[in-house]
């Protein structure tokens, strides 16, 4: 199996689809048509290659952790997305999009964040790319994330409390696709996972690739092949995704770890929210639970509708960890490799220390979709 | 087979009115039954009840807090559905919520429980043209009308099909945003009930940011008349009570026939 293009609908198996009102399905049948363009014009090709390489800092490394590999008795690589400019695997797919409003004649973004990683992405390519920028943010995650409030701001971005509902990242998701009903002829939504309405799903998951693309190569040239296992941790499920894309036709085990509180594919439901048909935590009328996790960038009731049907097909598995194992796998790999990982990442190490019986002798792909600075406060009031 | 909202619209139209059909949150305050009743004396021709989601995207701060309200005191789409089979409105009533309500339901089951509770039509604002197959057919079958959207955005090739699509009336979205109440009425507003009257003889209401009777008054003279909810589901949120709520239709409803 590969993952495939969906359907012209934005179909993926059952899920997928463009569940938004009438006044945004113009700029979704606009963005699907540019985004058809751009993707097979060498010109926005080459410029966005060479932004990811001399901007981002691609490509990302990939690092062979001997001590972690010795404590778990499996051969643990990690894909290094914390080595990315601003910190995390999302500036891929915001230098993708930002490049794609601007060929389109946009003047502005509009994003939503949870941790605030993807909303400083954001940010940064605007400021970037010269356009405006409104990010909002639940009013929990300002609090929990002040660091990158400033950061965003500093950027000369315009950080919006989304005060309704549970306030996280469900909430933020809410009233971006609010704003955007109201600014769609001029503003781009650079949505922030692979989730949303079509081409949304499929467009954030192609620019993230190259994640994927870079690891089959790295792994062919240390391993002769492809991993036995790739592990990404997921919340909307966009690193996942890039990395899924590139072995998605071997014979690797693909396994997305989800928060415990959060655990979208666990509960296996289907249900429509922000744009899509997905698996969605709900109660028996519908309404949209909140997710619980110790990381506010895996905050997300819902799940990419990819992954869905990954999930439903059986190509890859989703597997639930517990915050006191996602705390434990922090001071883990900082320990063992001197490597700070964020709390999201921490999900895909804390699945393999849980897991590795299973998996003895065998490599063990992990993306290390950010890296820890953000998170560093919170865990020292954890820890101590 | 024409339904009974799309039946009580034309009515009004051809004896040369206007209509007036408000919104109101289902399930905010214990006499938002009584408000339901006292609002089709006042004069409205149809009613839409609002059955809440927790994320209502298209929808603003009023209707939003009219929505958490409601969920916190305990509603469910099943207890609104109940509360209206019981009672005797007296005009015709649709629902109005969002996809996954329905869908979790399962869209033949709720179809079935909104004809069963004496509901004659759906609305469902995030669910477009690309995606109304499953719905529209659970709905033919129940024999419920599907209330479409026409956007200040939709393409003249789309208007014609959305029309083709639609039951009841034709919502014609009044500006480029969320519902709420605005100062002026948003020139979007004429516009497009201009473009989608061109292209049916069903009725074409406008809706989202038409707050006042005046701004009632001024989009119909183009269209067949107006979708009211902001304005009302704030008296509401208000606790002006039955008589409050009516008295805000009735002063529309004057307007409309002034
Ligand atoms: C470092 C990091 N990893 C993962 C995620 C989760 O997003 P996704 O599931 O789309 O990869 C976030 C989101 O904020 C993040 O900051």
């Amino acid at each position: 199996m590969t993952m495939t293009d969906p359907t012209a609908t934005g179909r993926f198996g059952d899920f997928g689809g463009m569940y938004v009102p009438e006044t945004l399905i113009p700029a979704c049948i606009e963005l699907d048509k540019a985004f058809r363009e751009a993707w097979t014009d060498p010109t926005f090709r080459s410029e966005l290659d060479h932004l990811l390489t001399t901007y981002a800092g691609r490509p990302s490394p990939l690092t062979e952790c001997a001590n972690l590999s010795e404590e778990l008795g499996c051969r643990i690589l990690l894909k290094r997305e914390d080595l990315n400019h601003t910190g995390s695997h999302k500036i891929n797919n915001v230098l993708g999009q930002a490049l794609l409003a601007k060929r389109m004649g946009k003047t502005r973004l509009v994003a939503e964040t949870g941790a605030g990683q993807h909303g400083v992405a954001t940010a940064t390519a605007a400021a970037l790319f010269d356009m405006e920028c409104v990010v909002y943010m639940g009013t929990v995650d300002i609090e929990r994330q002040k660091l990158n409030v400033f950061r965003m701001k500093l950027l000369g971005s315009e950080v919006v409390a989304a005060e309704s509902g549970s306030q996280t990242l469900k909430d933020a998701v809410n009233e971006a696709m609010r704003y955007w009903v109201s600014a769609v002829q001029d503003t781009h939504y650079c949505l922030g996972s692979v989730m949303g309405p079509h081409p949304y799903p499929w467009m954030v998951r192609e620019f993230h690739r190259v994640i994927g693309d870079e690891a089959r190569e790295q792994c062919q040239a240390l391993l002769g092949g492809a991993p036995d296992v790739v592990v990404a941790c997921v919340g909307g499920g966009s690193n996942a995704a890039g990395i899924f894309a590139g072995f998605a036709d071997t014979d690797a085990v693909l396994v997305g770890a989800e928060p415990a509180g959060g655990a979208a594919v666990g509960r296996a439901v289907p249900g429509i929210v922000h744009g899509s048909k997905s698996y969605l935590m709900q109660d028996e009328w519908g309404q949209v639970l909140e997710a619980e996790s110790i990381s506010a960038g895996l905050d997300y009731p819902g799940i990419g509708p990819e992954h869905a049907h990954l999930a439903a097909s059986g190509r890859a598995r989703y597997e639930p960890v517990s915050d006191a194992e996602v705390v434990e796998a922090f001071q883990l790999l900082s320990r063992t490799e001197g490597i700070i990982p964020a709390l999201e990442s921490a999900h895909a190490i804390a699945w393999i220390a849980k897991a590795k019986d299973e998996f003895q002798g065998k490599s063990v792909l992990i993306n290390l979709s950010g890296r820890g600075d953000k998170d560093v406060n919170q865990m020292m009031d954890i820890l101590q | 087979m024409t339904g009974a909202i799309e039946t009580a619209l034309r009515a009004r139209r051809s004896d040369g009115g206007k209509c007036l059909v408000p919104y109101l949150t289902g399930g905010l305050g214990d006499d938002w039954l009584e408000t339901v009743m006292a609002v089709a004396d006042a004069g409205a021709d149809a009613i839409e009840i609002g059955v809440p989601f927790s994320d209502p995207v298209m929808d603003g701060p009023t209707i939003q807090a009219a929505n958490d309200r409601s969920l916190e005191a305990g509603t469910t789409p099943q207890r609104i559905l109940d509360a209206l089979r019981d009672a005797d409105i007296g005009v015709p009533m649709a629902v109005m919520t969002y996809a996954n309500v329905a869908y979790r339901m399962g869209w033949e089951r709720f179809m079935n429980e909104l004809r069963a509770s004496g509901v004659s039509g759906c609305i469902l604002p995030d669910i477009p043209l690309e995606e109304a197959d499953e719905w529209t057919q659970a709905a033919d079958d129940a024999v419920v009308e599907t209330v479409m959207f026409a956007a200040p955005t939709s393409p003249d090739e789309r208007l014609p099909r959305i029309a083709e699509r639609a039951g009841g009336f034709v919502y014609a979205v009044g500006l480029l945003g969320i519902t709420g109440v605005r100062a002026d009425l948003a020139a979007s507003a004429l516009e497009i009930a201009g473009r989608v009257k061109a292209i049916t003889e069903k009725p074409v209401l406008v809706g989202v940011g038409v707050g006042t009777p005046a701004q009632a008054v001024e989009v119909s003279a183009v269209a067949d008349g107006a979708v009211v909810g902001s304005a009302i589901v704030q008296r509401m949120l208000d606790g002006a009570g039955p008589e409050g709520v009516a008295e805000l239709v009735h002063d529309f409803r004057v307007a409309l026939d002034a």
